[in-house]
């Protein structure tokens, strides 16, 4: 984190950047939040550990408007959204100074505290340059530890790789932290019957209170108007809406990024009803993978996006029932 | 009002693109072909302008079925709109089969201009599909039903 903070301040001294975009420290230990740094000074709150979770790349939708240019870091999977961003031109190359920080693997304080870990003062291993592989939790009632991999996001289990797609220089070891197959849980819900089905996303959907965090942290989502923000659609305001409208919000978001999604978890992460929003990208995903071929959405910035491609041997629609 | 047993009328709803599949029920109109009366037409300048939410508005405003015709692959007024539009529509179908929408309650089929035959079987066939799946109680604006 130092040598971050070091360059940060280099780059800042000697004009390159104008501002830095990177987290700072909340009041609580796992909570640091995105935040421009424009001085030296700014630069004391900056922090960088496992909880810095937040996928910068989105940001510098709105930072590319700006004088001068920005210095970012952004984490190997976070380097596919800001490609993503570049393709469809949301984002200015020339005004981003990437700097590819080192991660290993990012912390979901909800699975810590799933594991009985509650009244957290301070936690100890969660900084990048750790080796070690338990994080040590000072809580109100003594000290806990729990394995660093079983308090990992959902995403990190199913990690695209340590290598930065994009950067101008890299700070930091990353690491690779795939333990799993990310289509398991896709896999599982498409093997149940119509209803189960149905049961499982009306109980997962129905806890939806339509903040809208899933889609305002998404980086695929990047139009500057929003259909769900048209007054037309009841879905705006969660007072009008009924059971259909949820499902309806959350296929169409899912439908608007589909063959763009990077599978970078931002929505999971950030839904603050623990709904796993990604299952829905991903089965977009896995049928885009299936059907016209593996696509991985950001890992290059000239590809065509399955959606907005066609051949002339496609499957038909008809596919779907006969897949079972 | 008294709750009574009111015999099932399928409401249908079939996107048509306005060069091919549209002219395809004109021609079935004026070959003197039957087609059930619950199928409501709407004309599209093509199959590609259907939204994937015209599809899931439709069903929350109550209806049981949705079908989209359009030009055959390759002979699409536009050149290509209906290869997109296929693309579209199986990732759609794929996803309400994941979300536990019956798979027969969508359907995607190419009706020429000339197939005044394929379109009256098409729709004969789909409205039975229908029947047989009954009401659609899973999507739909609780509020919209009667």
């Amino acid at each position: 984190m130092q040598e971050l903070i070091n360059r940060a301040k280099e780059l800042l001294a000697d004009g390159t950047v104008a501002r830095v975009l990177g987290w700072k420290a909340g009041d609580l230990p796992y909570n640091p939040e995105p935040a421009y740094f424009e001085t030296e000074e700014d630069l004391k709150d900056f922090v960088y550990n496992g909880f810095c979770g937040a996928n910068l790349s989105k940001y510098m939708i709105e930072a590319s408007k700006l004088e001068g240019k920005t210095m970012v870091c952004l984490k190997p999977c976070d380097t596919y959204s800001f490609n993503q961003l570049i393709k469809e031109h949301r984002v200015d190359r020339e005004k981003a100074y990437i700097v590819g920080v080192g991660c290993k693997g990012k912390l979901d304080i909800e699975r810590i505290r799933k594991q009985g870990v509650k009244g957290i003062e301070r936690i100890e291993g969660a900084e990048i340059t750790d080796d070690a592989e338990t994080l040590k939790i000072q809580t109100i009632y003594g000290e806990k530890t729990i394995p660093y991999a079983d308090a990992m996001l959902e995403r990190c289990h199913v990690c695209k790789g340590k290598d930065h797609m994009i950067f101008d220089e890299q700070i930091g070891e990353s690491k690779e932290t795939k333990d799993a197959e990310r289509f398991v849980e896709v896999e599982r819900i498409e093997a149940m019957s119509p209803e189960e089905k149905f049961a499982y996303f009306r109980s997962e959907l129905s806890k939806c209170i339509r903040c809208n965090a899933c889609r305002n942290a998404c980086p695929a989502c990047s139009c500057r108007k929003c259909v769900f923000d048209s007054n037309k659609f009841d879905s705006s305001q969660k007072a009008n809406v009924d059971s259909f409208e949820e499902k309806m919000f959350h296929i169409i978001r899912a439908f608007h990024v589909a063959g763009r999604c990077t599978d970078c978890g931002e929505c999971s992460r950030v839904c603050p009803q623990g709904i796993p929003l990604h299952l829905f990208n991903r089965k977009f995903i896995k049928d885009i993978d299936e059907l016209y071929g593996e696509y991985q959405a950001g890992a290059d910035t000239d590809s065509t996006a399955p959606l907005t491609d066609y051949t002339f041997e496609d499957a038909e629609p008809s596919i779907v029932g006969k897949r079972g | 009002m008294p709750l009574e047993n009111k015999e099932f009328k399928p409401k249908i709803v079939a996107f048509c693109c306005n060069w091919c599949s549209y002219a395809g029920a004109d021609l079935a109109g004026s070959s003197r072909l039957t087609y059930p009366a619950d199928v409501k037409i709407i004309r599209v300048p093509c199959s590609c302008r259907v939204n994937p939410m015209f599809i899931l508005r439709a069903f929350e405003k109550g209806a049981d079925g949705v079908i989209m015709c359009g030009c055959h692959p390759g002979d699409c007024h536009y050149s290509t709109g209906n290869y997109y539009a296929r693309r579209r529509m199986t990732l759609l179908f794929s996803m309400l089969d994941y979300i536990g929408v019956e798979n027969g309650r969508t359907r995607v089929e190419w009706v020429s201009a000339a197939e005044g035959v394929k379109f009256s079987e098409t729709m004969n066939s789909f409205v039975e599909k229908i029947y047989s799946l009954g009401e659609n109680v899973r999507l739909g604006d609780l509020r919209c039903k009667s």
